[in-house]
């Protein structure tokens, strides 16, 4: 039975349905299940936003009424604003895209998938964890759900207490809605954990002949860097919201200052997690960017050893500044002078990699195919969040611009633009690799440019919102900010119309996609080794190991 | 094309444990939330039962696979990796509890200004009484464990690696029965909470994680004491062993830094 699989056929694949899907010890059906639940659960993460914009488009409250949410505004009916539901919402959004779509998605989707390809790996070191990896993922993704439809605070369904879960509000919030969040972020990061190991054992231990470590590709690298972040953020974050646990269920008083506790205590523990888990969304998009950038310029990328020292250099020190998303706590000057010191020192490995991008782009033939596109709109949307990063990374500025929608602009272009934009591009990118059909190129890049514009337009104008001084987390507004909400929701309409546009893209290329009858579709510059298997690859790869120059494509000097 | 290979990796099978297994956490958790709530404890119990069963059966399963000669030298390694970094993971679980441990000690409520938290008078205990013998217990329980692995590395001496584990394993299950027997005075005879303060909250989470720690290492030395004694280990080929003893060591650690900093720095002010 243990050596069944490696007596298997290759010709034909025997598996049952659920033998494949529910059973599998295969790395790259466990990064297709990852990326197409984190789809789903990306869906309904994104009616959450558009549901909210839909209640700001227009100052008071005319959508989320305690007398019941309703779609379209209706004037003549009573309508109490109902606070709680817009609560619940910022929280389910916030906690399902970052545990539940990115994570998933790029980690455990793409890393899955690509990574052990890209080194030349049979499989992942341990095919069996990787399994219970994602249906602990699974697990954790339906208890996030329950939270959200089960008894909360406020008499009404779910927690509305931010996905940071600071006390006192979320050890007070009523209800079993608030512990079902807590121990659904407990399953996904039992997942994340493991998965963190096997791709770091993976990576030390399963590279193929004469690969050393200098020679791994950047995906590759990026992903395992990822997963270090991962290993040593995720456990604190664990004993962080264990505390509330305790907190909230057995009298215990870590946060509570009336038994000595401390809430601020909370915050840091949380941002010690919290800051290495912005590198673990964009690292392992930094490594898709690379390779997409290369093969569209056709150009191998610029400064391979930089890069990789840049991608190592951002996740240490990701885990010396967590305390600048709480600048305005009362921490000592010097404090907060370290902080922003170590901040703005990130700033250099990450314009090591911008800067190594477009050196790649430099004097290349560059063909705007569209992944191409979107590591363009990657490039241009997370170099503007960058510079709105230094801004914020001030403590004297952030004085003004703590909470404020200048903030929620910020971490969207990184992150909703930035992370999401790589997600699309590798989608793109390894869609003919992973079904063996190519998408129609005038499609995905209708998507771009809807996306591209209805992101912007979303997002934009928050900065100035967040300069006029509106603050987040609020169900309602001043007349005095209603011009560019009114555009912000204009453009979270056109994204999601994107958005669903984007789904009928892959399915219409899953069914009648042209088919891809060559290992490499794009050109000589994609020259890592998932691109010398079929499309799509068998059931086994590598179970003869690849040669030094199937891999190995550097000149001799 | 017919099927061959070139490499040691250990290709398995599709296997149903990682499923049930993830089923079973999540009844677990929710009957947690049940259970917290008033509801029943009855989902809690299925749900680890489940949990148990799947860890029971998957383990055995990689027990057999040891014996087919799936764990080839390089399967070896990766099994080493993946422990080391569980185990660094670990360490990353306790941070978070000493940090709130530090941080209560060094910043305590009551020197903030316009605290109105006074801390409540806590029977003082003397943490050179039984948690020093506490310690020794389980230092001396690392050693037999080192002993048992110098017996099986140095010389393949069964007698001694099964004589090393029994004693590693009472002394273990001996720390396990003085702490509670510990927990059982602070709290009946001493009028130590089980949570209420800071100190309380503290003391308990860390000494009680530490404690699910020392039973679980426990469990891990008994398998391989029963292993041992079926002969499973060589001098080559012990990497179940040897996590075993990292992961005891580990908890060792742990406990020595439980020790000065809750037990006699987290004591002395009381």
């Amino acid at each position: 039975m243990a050596d069944a699989a490696i007596h298997g056929h290759d010709h034909e694949d025997s598996r049952g349905f659920f033998t494949r899907w529910f059973m599998s010890t295969n790395h790259k059906d466990i990064g297709i299940l990852y990326l197409v639940v984190a789809a789903i659960i990306g869906l309904i993460s994104v009616i959450f936003t558009v549901f909210m914009r839909l209640e700001l488009m227009e100052p008071g409250v005319q959508h989320m009424c305690l007398e019941g949410a309703r779609l379209f505004a209706n004037a003549s009916a009573e309508c109490t604003p109902n606070g709680h539901l817009w609560n619940v919402l910022i929280t389910g959004h916030g906690i399902l895209m970052m545990f539940f779509v990115v994570i998933p998605a790029l980690f455990g989707g793409f890393g899955n998938y690509f990574m052990p390809l890209q080194i030349g790996a049979p499989d992942m070191a341990f095919p069996r964890m990787n399994n219970l990896s994602f249906w602990l993922y699974v697990a954790g993704t339906t208890m996030a759900v329950c939270s959200v439809f089960s008894p909360g605070g406020n008499d009404q369904m779910g927690s509305g207490v931010g996905w940071v879960l600071y006390p006192p509000l979320s050890v007070k919030e009523g209800g079993m809605s608030m512990d079902l969040a807590i121990f659904a972020v407990h399953l996904s990061g039992a997942s994340s954990i493991l998965g963190a190991i096997n791709i770091i054992t993976t990576f030390l231990n399963m590279r193929a002949p004469g690969m050393t470590l200098f020679k791994v590709p950047l995906f590759a690298w990026a992903v395992f860097v990822t997963a270090w972040l991962i290993l040593l953020s995720l456990p604190v974050l664990a004993g962080a919201i264990t505390m509330l646990l305790m907190d909230r269920n057995f009298g215990f008083t870590f946060f509570d200052p009336a038994g000595g506790g401390d809430p601020i205590l909370y915050q840091h523990i949380l941002w010690f997690f919290g800051h290495p888990e912005v590198y673990i969304i964009i690292l392992p998009g930094f490594g898709i960017i690379s390779h997409v950038i290369a093969t569209f310029s056709r150009k191998p990328v610029f400064g391979y050893l930089p890069m990789v020292w840049a991608l190592i250099a951002i996740g240490a020190l990701g885990f010396v500044v967590w305390a600048h998303h709480m600048y305005t706590v009362g921490m000592t000057l010097n404090q907060q002078a370290y902080f922003m010191l170590a901040t703005m020192v990130i700033a250099v490995p990450t314009g090591v990699k911008v800067f190594s991008w477009i050196a790649t782009m430099w004097g290349g033939s560059i063909e705007f195919k569209t992944p191409m596109l979107w590591a363009f709109g990657f490039l241009f949307l997370f170099t503007v969040g960058g510079v709105t990063g230094i801004v914020l990374s001030q403590a004297a500025v952030d004085r003004y611009y703590h909470d404020t929608y200048y903030v929620v602009a910020h971490f969207h272009y990184v992150m909703s633009l930035g992370a999401v934009f790589a997600i699309f591009a590798g989608v793109y990118f390894y869609l003919p690799k992973m079904s063996g059909r190519m998408y129609p190129e005038w499609a995905g890049k209708l998507h771009f440019w809807t996306m591209f514009i209805g992101a912007n337009l979303t997002f934009f104008p928050q900065h100035f919102l967040g300069r006029q001084g509106m603050p987040r987390r609020y169900i309602d507004y001043p007349e005095a900010f209603a011009y560019w909400n009114h555009w912000s929701s204009i453009g979270a309409f056109i994204s999601f119309a994107s958005f669903l546009f984007f789904f009928g893209v892959i399915f219409y290329t899953l069914r009648a996609g042209a088919k891809v009858t060559v290992a490499n579709p794009w050109n000589e510059y994609a020259d890592t080794l998932e691109w010398t298997l079929p499309s799509p690859p068998p059931e086994h790869t590598f179970e003869i190991l690849p040669k030094r120059e199937d891999w190995d494509k550097q000149h001799a000097h | 094309m017919a099927h061959v290979k070139n490499h040691d990796y250990h290709v398995l099978p599709p296997s149903v444990h990682p499923f049930i297994g993830a089923v079973g956490g999540f009844l677990m958790l929710l009957g947690a939330v049940f259970w917290m709530h008033g509801i029943t404890a009855v989902l809690f119990w299925i749900g680890l039962v489940v949990v148990l069963y799947t860890m029971f059966t998957w383990w055995s399963d990689v027990v057999q696979e040891s014996h087919v000669g799936d764990h080839t030298p390089v399967v070896r390694i990766g099994l080493r990796y993946g422990f080391i970094l569980f185990i660094m993971s670990e360490v990353m679980f306790f941070f978070a509890w000493f940090w709130s441990f530090f941080k209560h000690a060094m910043y305590p409520m009551e020197t903030y200004a316009g605290s109105l938290y006074e801390k409540p008078e806590i029977h003082a205990i003397d943490p050179f009484h039984l948690p020093l013998i506490n310690t020794l217990i389980l230092l001396l329980s690392g050693c037999a464990v080192t002993w048992a692995h110098h017996s099986l590395v140095h010389g393949n001496d069964r007698k001694g690696l099964i004589n090393g584990l029994a004693i590693g394993i009472v002394f273990g299950i001996a720390f396990t029965v003085l702490q509670g027997y510990e927990y059982g005075v602070l709290i009946m005879h001493d009028g130590w909470q089980f949570g209420g303060d800071e100190f309380y909250s503290n003391f308990f989470m860390a000494t009680g994680f530490h404690g699910a720690h020392v039973i679980i290492g426990t469990i891990f030395l008994t398998v391989c004491l029963i292993r041992a004694i079926r002969g499973d280990f060589t001098p080559e080929k012990h990497v179940g062993f040897e996590a075993a003893a990292w992961y005891w060591h580990f908890v060792d650690v742990v406990w020595l830094f439980l020790f000065f900093a809750v037990y006699i720095w987290g004591t002395s002010g009381l």
